[in-house]
């Protein structure tokens, strides 16, 4: 068995700092992902509307997110108001703001993709029978919508959560730069940490996105 | 003379610049069963979706028991509970169960009793046969028990008239009867309905008057006793025969 320099994680508070900087990236992506879905899903539904001005904004927002590296946002967001306007903004502040400029646009998307996907003639259906157009939406094609958006929208938060991976650029102290602090310190009395501590990164990340994709499974299977 | 439960008076339709129907008047009386045949694309359908106004029109007027229905109208919601509708496709909802679906106009939309309409509900399922299916969902019933599931839809909003569109085209053969027995046996309760079908020995037992639509207008209007032996038009027998098969040998 070679020394995978896993008893470094035993060493002081080792394991815990890192359980903490897997709580920070956790909170930056679930605010962030709490923001883009309540925001999304306004964006989505008004720009799912015929002849409306959010429908361009939409997909003027979308591709500018598209195009963008996350992490020129990150720099744009953190180094660049700083100078530019005078923001103070720490790096979660600035991190969860271009996470949700980029989580609301694909989430909005997602809405109003899942509305339209809705066959028109359910909400005739629906009028047929005498309900009001506002109840037709909330008990007819929401509900529709929301079962079809469910595992892509899960699909972006266990993206998201990935993705702070970069915010360790703008100085938030997270699950990886944890990591790397802990083999810098450790670089003379265990050399192999790097193997050890970079696995139980990954396993961590794992055992937080799993929960939800496990999640995205059941609800598919019990609304199929 | 029973009233006229719906009248239609020179209704015109048309999609951009094609005509579907053309100043096309009818009447359908209280307790009257009323069947359309005619050629697909004759504007059958379309003219059962300007009843309950899923389609605008472009002139004439509708009117259930003297008040107009419009595309624009006010009150459209509340016209339309006096209209039911099924559809070729059944379009039940499918993430409620079949007593959901049943009691979500009745209850939402009419503001009534969900105890009442309910016990409503499971009487008129027992009558079509799927009492036991109330807790199920759609996906779980085949193409026959959804579409008197719709029926039963339909029913529980207490309509003036219902409008059948089809009801029978996307079935699989076996299903047919079990629906159309239901709607036979509405048309002996009495019900005022406007049927649209392709089924002609149900359209014969069925029918109280048999119209002909064609080339979007009404080509004849008879009893259904006159318009299967003796046809008017040189068209209605074209159409009957289309459904006559004969081998030469």
């Amino acid at each position: 068995m070679p020394d995978l320099g896993l008893e470094v994680l035993w060493k002081g508070r080792n394991f815990i700092r890192l359980l903490e900087g897997l709580w920070t990236a956790l909170r930056i992506s679930l605010v962030s992902a709490l923001i883009s879905i309540l925001a999304g899903i306004l964006l989505g539904v008004l720009a799912g509307r015929k002849r409306s001005v959010f429908r361009f904004i939409l997909r003027g927002w979308l591709a500018v997110i598209h195009i963008m590296p996350q992490m020129v946002l990150l720099f744009l967001m953190y180094f660049g108001t700083s100078r530019a306007f005078g923001w103070n903004l720490s790096g979660e502040a600035s991190a969860i703001i271009v996470f949700s400029l980029w989580g609301t646009a694909e989430m909005g998307d997602l809405v109003r993709g899942a509305v339209g996907s809705v066959p028109v003639i359910q909400r005739e259906s629906a009028e047929a029978l005498g309900l009001k157009p506002p109840q037709v939406y909330l008990m007819i094609i929401l509900p529709q919508a929301v079962r079809r958006l469910i595992p892509q929208a899960i699909n972006l938060v266990t993206r998201m959560i990935k993705t702070t991976s970069l915010v360790t650029l703008i100085g938030v102290v997270e699950i990886l730069k944890v990591a790397q602090q802990i083999i810098e310190a450790n670089r003379r009395a265990s050399p192999n940490a790097a193997f050890g501590v970079y696995l139980t990164v990954f396993v961590m990340y794992y055992l937080a996105c799993r929960p939800l994709t496990l999640m995205s499974k059941q609800l598919e299977k019990h609304w199929r | 003379m029973p009233e006229a439960v719906l009248k239609i008076s020179h209704l015109t339709k048309r999609f951009d610049d094609q005509t579907v129907l053309d100043d096309l008047s009818l009447e359908v009386r209280e307790g009257e069963t009323v069947v359309i045949v005619g050629p697909s694309g004759c504007g059958k359908s379309t003219l059962l979706r300007c009843v309950n106004a899923l389609e605008d029109i472009q002139g004439g007027e509708i009117r259930i028991r003297g008040e107009e229905i419009r595309h624009d109208g006010k009150n459209l919601p509340e016209m339309r509970r006096k209209v039911g509708m099924v559809f070729q496709n059944y379009e039940l909802f499918p993430h409620l169960t079949v007593i959901e679906n049943i009691l979500l106009a009745p209850v939402k939309a009419q503001k009534r009793r969900r105890e009442e309409v309910r016990a409503e509900a499971m009487e008129l399922l027992e009558r079509v046969g799927l009492k036991e299916k109330a807790d199920s969902l759609p996906r779980q019933l085949s193409g026959g028990q959804k579409q008197r599931v719709a029926i039963v839809r339909a029913l529980c909003v207490h309509p003036d008239i219902l409008l059948f569109d089809e009801v029978t085209a996307a079935l699989d053969p076996e299903m047919v009867r079990e629906v159309l027995d239901v709607i036979i046996g509405l048309a002996e309760r009495g019900k005022t309905m406007l049927i649209v079908t392709h089924e002609m020995s149900f359209a014969r037992a069925v029918a109280d008057r048999i119209i002909l639509l064609s080339d979007c207008r009404i080509l004849e209007e008879s009893s259904p006793e006159e318009f299967f032996t003796a046809p008017k038009t040189e068209q209605a027998k074209k159409f009957l025969q289309s459904f006559e098969f004969r081998r030469s040998r």
